[in-house]
């Protein structure tokens, strides 16, 4: 009953909020989060005590039905949904009062894009999986297009262009798959698929694998995330890169490990290539870069190759996917507060420019402070959660004797660093050398909340026991 | 071969023709066109391949009126959003 | 939690907690920033000479916390944690008064000395690590906390010295992070323990732990400014003096010796070392070291640089001593971690009081110097005298001590190397003791911004430290063999470590 609440109750708080216009809108998201947020962590407690739930919806069960099913990977991302949320909501609202904007169309958005990740989350066979990810692209287009802007609007166009193509695959996989195998049940087809798949069922998968890459922006699929991210308003582009493009790697992810398991390991090398190309790539963009929020964008698909790197080490069992939980948490609490924490930046100048941040320190401490941690998790340099990510990546990496993958990671934390540092180094100027700037007032809600997820990103390593926990007992593997 | 068979490899056709014009094409509203060929040659796989021992399948059948469903929001936000640029295209050229 | 578990939290807490308030303290509050300050580095002195005589009676202080299964973070006071715990606090209050006085009306005094804190928490952390995982983590924890010091003035060239330092310490980081995990994949969890926690290592894996020993010591050494990795050193000098103070003294390059000493003695164990053949490179590198950075100290007209270089030069004592075996050596090496950390921050106190005083920067410009800064130039004097290893200084009991080490361990070219170095030190420090009392003053100073005031050459705080540091110095020299000074501790530390064979 309480998985069907999850995708019940924000559809429903949405759907309210667009009725009852923008004022109660942000009234209504607040009390839904906060009680998702309740559910979800009632959930986890659940899981990690009694195992996976099961839950189907209407009563009827599948092959007609759908089955809802949270193991403890699943019921760890729906706690971190809300965690990123959660915060979200209150920026969204203080930024939205500080422009004077209406905002009327982000809180049923909102509502929708939650609904859609929850149900993401609790899917248990190919089908429904195919409709959540829809609707997810949908409602981040919509939020992606919300601001108007011409930008925003071309962007928003070719973002849904490549999610629609990336879909097409995927569904279209998804019918060979039901072609062969009679069943799109996740828990049926990882029985019923043998060792060794004939054709179709692997040209299935290549082509499903093919079309949430795109979705996860891996490179060399990730044309459409910079321009997206880039240019959106600051609270979406913090969803969007926290959660959004986590919920396509959680697909891949699953079906990885459920249904293409054995035969899979010969071909885990691919998504590992590509994931260091994206590493490269994307910091090396990301260098260059004249914005700020284009610079995050790009190192939002630096991160995305990195998790990518887990896949040849799954053999190694757990502490990959601890390494892997750890690594979507930590990315995405820090790659919220960077956006967040642009978002201030863009409200204080004016500008959305690098070169444009050099006065910013001495004003907006707490903003820059929430650069600089989000910055540390991202690099992954103790003491936060990026780091244990990454240390749980390397020794896994040993276990199985990938060298070359260690070199990967490690560099990858030194191209972070050059980065990041381009950011911070700029509140080092003398007053020579500053350019006065005049600043407009920002609301100190928003920079605590910047603060508070960066800090989030930092800290998530201290529950890093309990994390294991429920990743053991909710059964993933 | 079975029609069910040689739906299936139509639909097939249909998506690879769709997914080709969607990639290059330029002007966006043909593309949104191209994407629904190619929606509509995925979902003649699914009701192709829909059949099993001469008994038609009621499944995917219920799950390509929910696909098509779905095609249709997005091609309406593809055309919102097409609608939206050309008016601001419009006001500053 | 109990006393034993709380102390070593509180010294860590003592300058973490008022470094954070500094961070929000609105920049003209100096008053309370000062109070913060000064409480926060009495109070970890004072929870440090507690934990002495704690250690001293018998009593033992830890922490454990286990942060991922098989990982933990753990804190110990030893002996040798003592000893740089008790090095860092004290140089640390006197670091900054002259902090307090050097940074009078300068812009951004929250922000550097919110830094200032927790770069001596992460010195703190680095110093009780009970384990490699822990080291690392306050190791990194250093760099991010001297990055910002570094680039405090925010010129160009500090920006650029800063960057430069940022990405060799980083790379050095990396390769300590690739070390630690190499050694877990072959050995485990590493602990620091006396006597090496891989002396009983078995023979298969000798080379995957001779690459092990090279990562770690290359990670380490590139803070520790081991030649080929001490570019950053000579250019992190655009800091303001008192940071150079503490990068030289008593955090960075100590911290990096700091490392080598824990890796050769409590990971790998000195026998186990020279068995697997590490011991011979480290020599050569370390005396290398001392011999280039000497060279490179003789060009340099920039007294900061100078000094800098002597820093390198110095340090590499400290390297030299571990990489010799036998007790001698290693009290030679471990006490020249204290002697080296005094005399150079007389250095580097003197070094700022001149450029503060009278806009003096150079060797050039020192002419005649001491009859308008008699006292900072007596200190200077010390300090040189020391580093040369001149009778009655703490520098002199270092180079004893190593240089017996290297005869006991049939190292002859040691001690050419040693005597060699001493001579060049000679050559870099006495021409400026002689310009500064014998030559003539110009007619003005290039810019005189702290007027004479009878006998009060420059502002008190910034007297105070140099004079407190070179008496330092002198007393570790002269009373070398009382009961708790640096010689004595040291000897107790070596005791331990070769299983009661000490002299």
């Amino acid at each position: 009953m309480l998985i069907a609440w999850l995708i019940v109750l924000p559809l429903g708080w949405a759907t309210l909020a667009w009725i009852a216009g923008p004022r109660r809108g942000a009234a209504l998201a607040f009390g839904g989060v906060l009680v998702q947020t309740l559910l979800a962590l009632a959930l986890a407690r659940e899981v990690a005590a009694h195992g996976p739930v099961a839950h189907a919806v209407g009563g009827w069960g599948a092959p007609l039905g759908i089955d809802l099913r949270a193991d403890g990977l699943s019921a760890l991302l729906i706690v971190l949904t809300q965690v990123v949320t959660l915060p979200l909501v209150l920026y969204t609202h203080a930024w939205l009062d500080a422009q004077d904007r209406d905002g009327a169309i982000l809180w049923p958005l909102l509502g929708l894009l939650l609904a859609a990740l929850h149900a993401l989350f609790l899917s248990t066979d190919l089908f429904n999986l195919y409709v959540t990810l829809e609707l997810l692209g949908l409602a981040a287009v919509a939020l992606v297009a919300s601001g108007g802007e011409r930008a925003q609007l071309a962007a928003a166009l070719r973002y849904l262009l490549a999610s629609l193509v990336a879909s097409g695959c995927y569904l279209l996989g998804v019918a060979i798959v039901y072609g062969v195998h009679g069943t799109v049940s996740l828990a049926a087809l990882s029985a019923v698929l043998p060792a060794q798949p004939g054709t179709p069922t692997l040209l299935a998968g290549a082509l499903m694998l093919i079309g949430l890459m795109i979705k996860t922006a891996l490179f060399p699929f990730h044309a459409w995330l910079p321009a997206a991210h880039g240019s959106a308003a600051a609270p979406v582009s913090a969803l969007l890169s926290a959660l959004v493009v986590k919920a396509s790697f959680y697909v891949i992810l699953r079906l990885r490990l459920t249904v293409y398991t054995s035969w899979a390991e010969q071909l885990d090398w691919l998504p590992a290539l590509l994931g260091g190309g994206a590493i490269v790539y994307g910091s090396w963009q990301a260098l260059r870069a004249e914005r700020l929020k284009m610079l995050i964008a790009y190192s939002t698909v630096a991160q995305l190759g990195y998790l990518f790197l887990l896949f040849p080490l799954l053999a190694v069992g757990e502490v990959a996917l601890l390494a892997g939980a750890l690594q979507i948490l930590a990315h995405a609490l820090a790659k919220a507060a960077m956006f967040a924490a642009a978002g201030i930046a863009l409200l204080a100048t004016g500008r959305d420019s690098v070169a444009g941040l050099a006065s910013l320190a001495g004003a907006l401490p707490l903003t820059w402070f929430a650069f600089g941690l989000a910055g540390m998790s991202l690099m992954g340099l103790p003491p936060s959660g990026g780091f244990l990510a990454k240390w749980l990546l390397i020794d896994a990496a040993i276990m199985r004797e990938q060298w070359l993958m260690i070199v990967l990671v490690v560099a990858s934390g030194l191209l972070a660093a050059a980065y990041v540092f381009r950011i911070l180094s700029r509140a080092f100027r003398d007053a020579e050398h500053e350019r006065a700037v005049a600043l407009r007032r920002v609301p100190r809600s928003m920079e605590w909340v910047a603060f508070a997820l960066a800090a989030a990103s930092v800290l998530v390593g201290i529950e890093a026991g309990a994390i294991a926990e429920l990743l053991g007992a909710g059964g993933v593997r | 071969m079975s029609s069910g068979l040689f739906y299936a490899i139509l639909g097939c056709a249909l998506f690879a023709l769709g997914l080709a014009a969607t990639l290059l094409l330029r002007e966006a509203l043909r593309r949104v066109l191209a994407f629904n060929v190619m929606g509509s040659g995925g979902f003649l796989v699914f009701v192709g391949l829909a059949q099993r021992d001469g008994v038609v399948d009621p499944v995917p059948q219920a799950m390509v009126l929910t696909g098509i469903v779905v095609a249709v929001a997005a091609t309406a936000l593809a055309l919102a959003l097409l609608r939206r640029l050309e008016q601001t295209d419009a006001h500053e050229p | 939690m109990n006393m034993s578990a709380a102390l070593p939290l509180a010294a860590l807490a003592s300058s973490l907690l008022p470094g954070m308030v500094i961070f929000m303290l609105p920049e003209a509050r100096s008053r309370t920033r000062t109070a913060l300050n000064l409480a926060s580095a009495l109070t970890k002195l004072v929870l440090v000479v507690v934990m002495l005589f704690g250690v001293h009676a018998g009593h033992a202080y830890g922490f454990r916390h286990e942060v991922l299964p098989g990982v933990e973070l753990a804190f110990e006071m030893d002996a040798l944690a003592l000893l740089f715990v008790t090095l860092s606090s004290g140089l640390w209050l006197l670091t900054t008064l002259y902090a307090i006085g050097y940074l009078e009306q300068s812009p951004h005094r929250n922000r550097f000395f919110g830094f200032f804190s927790l770069c001596v928490t992460a010195t703190i952390g680095i110093s009780m690590a009970a384990n490699l995982f822990t080291f690392f983590v306050f190791y990194e924890l250093l760099t991010l906390a001297t990055y910002p010091l570094v680039a405090h003035r925010g010129t160009p060239q500090a920006r650029r010295g800063a960057a430069i330092y940022l990405g060799y310490t980083l790379v050095g980081g990396a390769l300590v992070l690739t070390g630690i995990i190499w050694l877990r994949s072959i050995a485990g969890p590493v602990e620091f323990t006396a006597g090496g926690a891989l002396a009983a290592a078995g023979a298969e894996h000798q080379t995957g732990l001779r690459i092990a020993f090279a990562l770690l010591v290359a990670g380490v050494g590139v803070k520790a400014a081991l030649v080929p990795l001490h570019g950053w050193l000579p250019r992190a000098m655009v800091a303001p003096a008192p940071v150079s103070a503490l990068l030289h003294a008593v955090a960075v390059v100590k911290a990096g010796a700091f490392g080598i000493v824990r890796i050769v003695f409590e990971v790998f164990g000195i026998e186990h070392a020279q068995a697997l053949g590490v011991l011979g490179p480290l020599a050569v590198i370390a005396a290398t070291t001392v011999i280039w950075g000497s060279l490179r100290a003789l060009t340099q007209d920039e007294l900061k640089r100078r000094l800098a270089f002597s820093t390198v030069s110095q340090v590499s004592y400290i390297a030299l001593g571990v990489a010799i075996v036998g007790p001698q050596a290693t009290i030679g090496g471990l006490v020249h971690l204290v002697h080296q950390g005094i005399m150079k921050i007389t250095l580097f106190f003197c070094a700022g009081n001149y450029a503060e005083t009278l806009g003096v920067h150079r060797v050039s410009e020192m002419n005649g110097i001491a009859r308008r800064m008699p006292l900072t130039s007596v200190a200077f004097t010390l300090g040189a005298l020391g580093m040369i290893g001149a009778p009655w200084t703490a520098g002199a009991v270092s180079k004893q001590w190593l240089t017996a080490g290297a005869e006991a361990a049939a190292m002859g070219w040691v001690t050419w190397v040693l005597t060699a170095s001493s001579l060049l030190n000679a050559a870099y420090f006495l021409p400026i003791v002689y310009r500064a009392w014998c030559r003539r003053a110009p007619a003005a100073w290039p810019h005189e911004h702290i007027a004479r005031q009878r006998w009060r050459e420059t502002r008190w705080l910034l007297l105070l430290p140099p004079l407190v540091t070179a008496a330092a110095t002198l007393g570790a020299g002269v009373l070398a063999d009382a009961p708790m000074s640096p010689l004595t501790w040291v000897q107790l530390i070596a005791a331990r470590e070769y299983g009661g064979a000490g002299p």
